[in-house]
C-alpha cells in the first residue's frame, strides 16, 4: 500500500516537471535552446528504428561495461592485497586519492595521449569505477567478524570456505552498494570521454554531432537514452548480484 | 586412541600491568573441568592453548589441532545449524548431514530448528550448535568455554553425556561454573584458584 502510494507521487512528480518544461519550451518558443518533451521524445522515436542508433548503443555500452567489469576485477584484487600487505595499502592510498580528486576531464585529456579515441572509454569509466569499488571492498573486508575469523583460524578453515562462509557475506552488500554508485558514475564520465575522444559510432559522438548541428531535440533524445541505459543496466546487475548475494547469505538476508 | 597428554608449562599472562596468572603448570592426561572465579583468566588460558594470544612467557605442549567453543557462539549467521557444523568437518555437507542431525536430535534440537539460518536460533540452540561443531571437528585437543550457557537442565545432561561420549581419545578442558555441570560431567576439576 505504502509502495503504490510512493509510486503514484514519483509519478505525479515527474508529471509536474514535464509539464514545466513542456511549458518553459513554450515560453521561450526556441527550439534551439530548449526542445519541448514531445519534441525530444518524437526524436527518440525517430531515432529507435534506425540500426546506427543500436551500433551507436551497443558500441558505448560494450566500451562502458568493459571498463566496469575490469574496473570491478581489479578493484576485488587490489582491495584483497591491501588488506593482505600493509605496504600495498600504503602504496595505492595516494593513487586512489589521486584518482578520486582528479576532474574526469583532466583524466580524458590526459588519457587522449596515451589511447585511441575509440578505448578512451574503456580507460575513462575503469578509471572511475576503480576507487569507488575498491572502498567498497575494503569496507567490506574490514566489517568481517573478527570472532568468526578467529573461529576459522583454530578450526583451520581451508580458504575456500573462508571466502564463502565469512568474506563473501561481509563484502557483498557493500560491494552491492558501490556497484549501484559506479554504473551510474561510469556511465557519465564513458560517455563524456566519447564527447571529447569522438570515436565513430559512439553515443558520445552522436552527442557531438547533435551539439554542433544545433539539433537540440536529438541531444534530448540521446541523453535520455543514456540515462535509460544507465538505470537499465544498474537494475540488471543489481538483481543479479542480488542472485548472488542471497545464494551466499540466505534468501531472507536480501 | 593414544594421544599427547597436554602440558602447560611455566605460563604467564599479563595485560600491561595486571597480571591474570602466573608460572602456572598443569598436564592435562585426561578429560577435566577448569574450575576459577570470575575473571581469573580462564577465557585468557583457553584462548593461549588456542594459539590465539601469546603468554608473556611460559609455554604449552601437546595441543595439536584444536577445536573449541568458545565464549561466544560464533557461529556463521547465513548458515543453518548442518552447515555451520559441516564447515569444520573434511569434505562435503552431504557426507556428515545424517550424522549431524542425529547428533543434534540428542542434544533435543528438533529437524525445524536445523533448516533456520542460524541467526534465527535461541540463544540455546546457538549454544548446541556450537557444541556440536566443536564435538565433530577432527582434532587432538577440545577446549570447551562455557559450554553449557542457556542451557536448560535437561538439555544440559544431554550435552554432557554427548561431550563424554565424543570427548573420548583427545585432550579435553572445560572450562565452568556451573556445579550441575560439573556432577553431569563426573570429570576431575582442577581447581585453578581458590
Amino acid at each position: 500500500m505504502k509502495q503504490t502510494k510512493k509510486s503514484r507521487l514519483w509519478l505525479a512528480a515527474v508529471v509536474f516537471w514535464l509539464v514545466v518544461w513542456q511549458g518553459a519550451a513554450m515560453a521561450i518558443g526556441q527550439e534551439v535552446f530548449l526542445v519541448s518533451p514531445l519534441q525530444a521524445f518524437g526524436t527518440l522515436v525517430q531515432l529507435l528504428p534506425q540500426a546506427e542508433f543500436w551500433q551507436r548503443v551497443a558500441f558505448s555500452a560494450g566500451h562502458i561495461l568493459l571498463g566496469f567489469v575490469l574496473g570491478g576485477v581489479c578493484s576485488v584484487l587490489l582491495a584483497v592485497a591491501a588488506e593482505r600487505w600493509l605496504w600495498v595499502d600504503a602504496m595505492l592510498a595516494p593513487v586512489m586519492q589521486l584518482v578520486k580528486a582528479t576532474p574526469v576531464a583532466s583524466f580524458i585529456i590526459l588519457a587522449l595521449v596515451w589511447v585511441s579515441g575509440k578505448s578512451l572509454s574503456i580507460l575513462i569509466s575503469f578509471l572511475m569505477v576503480l576507487p569507488v569499488l575498491y572502498g567498497a571492498v575494503r569496507t567490506g573486508l574490514e566489517s568481517a567478524d573478527p570472532q568468526l575469523l578467529e573461529m576459522a583460524r583454530v578450526f583451520r578453515l581451508p580458504l575456500g570456505r573462508r571466502v564463502k562462509a565469512i568474506w563473501l557475506p561481509a563484502v557483498l552488500p557493500a560491494f552491492r552498494q558501490g556497484c549501484s554508485v559506479a554504473l551510474g558514475i561510469c556511465w557519465k564520465s564513458g560517455v563524456a570521454a566519447e564527447v571529447i575522444g569522438l570515436p565513430d559510432g559512439s553515443i558520445g559522438d552522436a552527442l557531438y554531432r547533435a551539439k554542433i548541428t544545433l539539433s537540440t531535440g536529438e541531444l534530448f533524445a540521446w541523453t535520455f537514452v543514456i540515462i535509460v541505459l544507465s538505470a537499465a543496466f544498474e537494475k540488471l546487475f543489481l538483481a543479479l548480484l542480488d542472485k548472488a548475494v542471497a545464494r551466499v547469505l540466505g534468501e531472507e538476508a536480501v | 586412541m593414544q594421544h599427547n597428554k597436554l602440558e602447560i608449562l611455566h605460563l604467564t599472562k599479563r595485560f600491561g600491568e595486571k597480571t591474570l596468572f602466573e608460572d602456572l603448570n598443569l598436564t592435562v592426561e585426561e578429560p577435566a573441568v577448569l574450575w576459577a572465579p570470575s575473571g581469573w583468566g580462564k577465557t585468557t588460558l583457553l584462548r593461549v592453548l588456542m594459539g590465539l594470544e601469546t603468554p608473556t612467557s611460559g609455554s604449552v605442549q601437546g595441543v595439536g589441532r584444536v577445536s573449541a567453543v568458545f565464549q561466544e557462539d560464533r557461529l556463521c549467521p547465513q548458515l543453518n545449524a548442518v552447515q555451520n557444523v559441516a564447515l569444520v568437518l573434511p569434505g562435503l555437507e552431504t557426507q556428515y548431514k545424517e550424522q549431524i542431525e542425529t547428533c543434534f536430535q540428542q542434544l533435543g534440537l528438533d529437524l525445524t530448528a536445523l533448516v533456520l539460518p542460524a541467526r534465527k536460533l535461541s540463544g540455546g540452540q546457538k549454544r548446541r550448535v556450537a557444541l556440536l561443531r566443536a564435538l565433530l571437528a577432527p582434532s587432538d585437543t577440545l577446549l570447551l568455554d562455557e559450554p553449557f550457557t542457556g542451557m536448560d537442565p535437561e538439555t544440559l545432561q544431554k550435552a554432557a553425556a554427548l561431550i563424554r561420549e565424543r570427548g573420548g581419545g583427545k585432550n579435553v578442558l572445560l572450562a565452568t561454573h556451573d556445579r550441575d555441570a560439573i556432577a553431569a560431567l563426573g570429570w576431575p576439576v582442577i581447581q585453578l584458584a581458590e
